[in-house]
């Protein structure tokens, strides 16, 4: 036994005196008798229950010291038990989100908005490669074929991090039955247009109608869902975890209590085994506290300047390459689709375009305030310098098509100079650094959050469960002194 | 296990109880029916045939291909005002289509350029060139069957020159030339397939047109007449006559009607396709304009005299080069008769 009494005090030295306890035995010096509580019944009394049975069973026990020790050790490894498993209980739940934050939400929220840049990239590349007039380039059919194997890639990932049953994989599921619907269509579009027949353009253009009202609808869904979840586990991760940190406290209160009791009615200062229950106890209140609130100021900075950067940069992607599909498809359609706003018409898919270099413009500005650095910073200005650039050479073509120079304005958005295309590439590339930056940001951040965690809750759990034998063994140690 | 089996034991009592369910719905049916179907059908008849019958007093207006201005080459309003465009805006503003095989329509394989051929935008470049001095001094905007009037009611386009029928619910909107092909409306299906053309063989099929077609309308008409067999479904009408031919070849359509001019179109580019039975109507293309461009529409009845006159580089040579290979290398039965203008307001 490592019990050690530092401070002997012999059983005839003058107790310290006792005002509010005088009824009790001052110094337990050998087994007294088992006082009687006032009120104790010593006949026992017909049909008691066996709940008020142990309820008087523990009074009684309550009036004599070593009953009194032995609820106290009680109480005090339960507390320090029942702080470590809480503590355990709900670090495992905020590392395990802390770890979807990090593992699965953010790259299936990511590969949602890549499975939407594909899926319209892709329809922009074939309608541009139709509409450069002659066969589509080997650069668009590239372009297309790229980006249609994206995006079914990322539906396979986001298939296989879906729940059965989840919303999530209805949309997968509608996704992965349109794509190859679509690409049927391009297919047979694209066969009608090498032999010349203008049907092939009828093709492309249900494939369009197809895209654009039924898939990307549907993969905007996607993304929103993934990007819930991901808020829903930043949420299950970063929340103080109150329960434990009270618990905690209060079995530091309750070994300080059961100490100072020990001092005062011993004279002896330390108690080898609740010291080291309360060390330990400290230590994991500690470790909670500092560990948690490291991960919590992870995780928050990862949020802040890895999610929401993230979350603008791929809204201005998406927002960009919605515009580069309604300026093609303005050439497309020729004056075909009209709309009436604010008293004037204008050409549908044109006005959809500069509601989307508007919100393109909107996203940038964001983004900018949200970059935190130089080199996050660089791309986002450079690509707002490419869109107003595409904005006044978009302006210049609509002016050529609107007097009726419709190859001039063609050569002007998808030629191979000087063409809108360029800066559309070039905002598109800009963007894709970004991206890469923050998401860089955002994996240093969110990864230093979770390695806070690590090791905590079992770690909780060990050091709660040596406490709650310390606490055990120093109160037995008393306690054999009434044998 | 259990879990499972008490599903299926759940889904066994379900199928029992969605029967009960139908059984005593249609008890229910079997009960009202009597009562409300009688008043119900007659109301419906009713209206019906009152429709019908307004509809085709419409189409009893007097040859609406004679509804036209005679010819003159004088420059009024309008005339003036497309001449007094300054610049590079001074071009004639023409709504076409860009998917009617031979009619309007970019080659893809003829290069580079983006230029809309066939054999109405032969005729553009003739109205361009007599009005501007310039057969290149166009700008074409593509148009939907459905908003072809709209453009001209607006003032989008001068001018539609786009396979558009001469009838007389459009004369009262817009104001047509003399008409410059004849065709008629026809049935266009597989070669596999049961229908014979505009008859009974419809029955069960379904309908492909495009939406703000005269095929449309006639069917509608057709069918509730008894023309045609009353379960021939008529599909949603799509953008565009060639759409018909894609709903066609993905099955989920059985039959396309539009004009005989644009099927054989279409028959042309898909060798298992084609036309059955012969045209079940006679109509006439026309150049559309503005109801009041007087002006304009009589200089292009009188460029459309030039131009059938002309036979080395007027109608007869456009026939030739765009159309004698779906439609045969006679061009009498695709020739309108001699016009007569008979519009005198």
């Amino acid at each position: 036994m490592g019990e050690v009494t530092v401070t002997h005090v012999p059983t005839s030295s003058a107790p310290p005196p006792r005002p509010g306890l005088s009824t009790l035995p001052a110094v337990p010096a050998q087994p007294a008798p088992t006082p009687r509580a006032p009120h104790g019944r010593t006949e026992p009394q017909p049909r008691r229950t066996a709940l008020a049975e142990g309820f008087d069973q523990l009074r009684a026990a309550a009036t004599t010291e070593p009953g009194r020790l032995r609820i106290i050790g009680a109480v005090l490894a339960l507390l320090v038990v029942a702080f470590g498993a809480v503590t355990a209980w709900q670090m495992t739940d905020r590392a395990a989100a802390a770890d979807d934050v990090l593992t699965s939400s953010q790259p299936l929220s990511s590969d949602a908005a890549d499975i939407y840049r594909s899926l319209a990239d892709a329809n922009t590349a074939a309608s541009s490669g139709f509409l450069a007039g002659g066969q589509e380039t080997a650069t668009s059919r590239d372009r297309y074929e790229r980006n249609i194997r994206t995006a079914a890639e990322k539906l396979v990932g986001a298939a296989a991090n879906s729940d059965p049953d989840s919303p999530s994989a209805a949309t997968i599921a509608k996704l992965n039955r349109l794509l190859p619907e679509y690409k049927g269509l391009v297919e047979r579009a694209r066969t009608y247009n090498r032999q010349g027949f203008p049907v092939g353009g009828a093709y492309l253009r249900y494939a369009n109608e197809k895209m654009q009202q039924r898939m990307l609808p549907a993969a905007e869904d996607l993304y929103k869902k993934e990007n819930q979840r991901l808020r829903a586990d930043y949420a299950d991760a970063t929340p103080y975890p109150w329960a434990a940190i009270a618990l905690g406290v209060a079995a530091l209160a309750a070994l300080a209590w059961a100490q100072h009791r020990n001092y005062r009615r011993t004279n002896r200062v330390l108690n080898h085994g609740l010291v080291a229950a309360t060390a330990t106890v400290t230590v994991v209140l500690l470790w909670l506290v500092v560990g948690h609130s490291f991960a919590r100021a992870g995780l928050n900075d990862s949020y802040d300047h890895g999610v929401r950067s993230l979350n603008v940069l791929h809204d201005a992607r998406i927002a960009s390459l919605k515009a580069r599909g309604n300026e093609n498809l303005t050439l497309v359609a020729r004056g075909a689709e009209t709309r009436k706003a604010g008293g004037e018409t204008h050409d549908a898919y044109d006005y959809d375009f500069r509601a989307e270099m508007k919100a393109l413009g909107t996203y940038l500005a964001d983004a900018g305030k949200l970059a935190d650095d130089s080199s996050g910073e660089r791309p986002v200005t450079a690509a707002a310098g490419n869109m107003a650039e595409w904005n006044k050479r978009h302006t210049a073509a609509r002016e050529q098509d609107e007097n009726g120079n419709y190859q001039r304005a063609l050569d002007m958005v998808i030629g191979p100079k000087d063409a809108t295309g360029e800066c559309f590439d070039s905002v598109d590339e800009n963007l894709r650094t970004a991206l890469a930056h923050e998401e860089t940001e955002f994996r240093h951040a969110a990864g230093d959050g979770r390695d806070a965690l690590t090791g905590l809750s079992s770690g909780a759990a060990v050091l709660a469960v040596l406490g709650a034998a310390g606490a055990v063994l120093g109160i037995g140690r008393r306690l054999s002194e009434y044998r | 296990m259990r879990a499972r089996r008490l599903r299926a034991s759940l889904k066994g009592w379900g199928g029992v109880a969605a029967m009960a369910v139908v059984c005593a719905l249609a008890a229910v049916f079997a009960l009202c029916l009597p009562v409300a179907g009688p008043d119900l059908v007659d109301g419906a008849a009713v209206t019906r045939a009152a429709q019908t019958r307004t509809v085709r007093a419409e189409e009893d207006c007097e040859a609406p291909e004679q509804q036209t201005l005679s010819p003159s080459s004088a420059d009024g309003d309008t005339i003036r005002a497309i001449k007094n465009r300054e610049g590079e805006k001074r071009k004639l503003i023409v709504g076409v289509d860009q998917n009617s095989y031979r009619w309007g329509y970019r080659d893809p394989n003829s290069g580079q350029s983006a230029e809309l051929e066939g054999f109405d935008i032969d005729l553009v470049h003739r109205i361009a060139e007599d009005i501007l001095g310039d057969a290149e001094a166009v700008q074409f905007k593509a148009i939907p069957t459905d908003q072809r009037i709209p453009a001209i009611k607006d003032g989008r386009v001068d001018m539609v020159v786009r396979t558009m029928t001469i009838n007389c619910e459009r004369i009262k909107d817009v104001a047509f030339s003399a008409p410059y092909f004849k065709t008629g409306q026809q049935v266009l299906a597989p070669k596999s397939s049961p229908v014979t053309g505009y008859d009974d063989t419809l029955a069960g099929r379904r309908i492909c047109t495009a939406a703000g077609s005269t095929a449309y309308s006639t069917l509608k008409a057709d069918r509730e007449d008894g023309r045609i067999p009353a379960d021939a479904d008529i599909l949603k009408a799509v953008p565009n006559q060639l759409d018909c031919l894609v709903r066609l070849q993905l099955g989920e359509a059985d039959a396309v009607v539009t004009d005989g001019a644009l099927a054989a179109s279409q028959a042309a580019q898909d060798p298992t396709v084609q036309l059955k039975g012969d045209a079940f109507t006679a109509e006439y293309y026309g150049v559309a304009m503005k109801k009041d461009a007087d002006d304009l529409v009589r200089r292009v009845n009188q460029i459309l005299v030039d131009y059938r006159k002309d036979t080395a580089n007027g109608w007869q040579a456009s026939y030739e080069q765009w159309l004698s290979a779906t439609l045969g290398k006679d061009a009498r039965k695709s020739e309108p008769p001699a016009p007569r203008y008979l519009r005198t307001t």
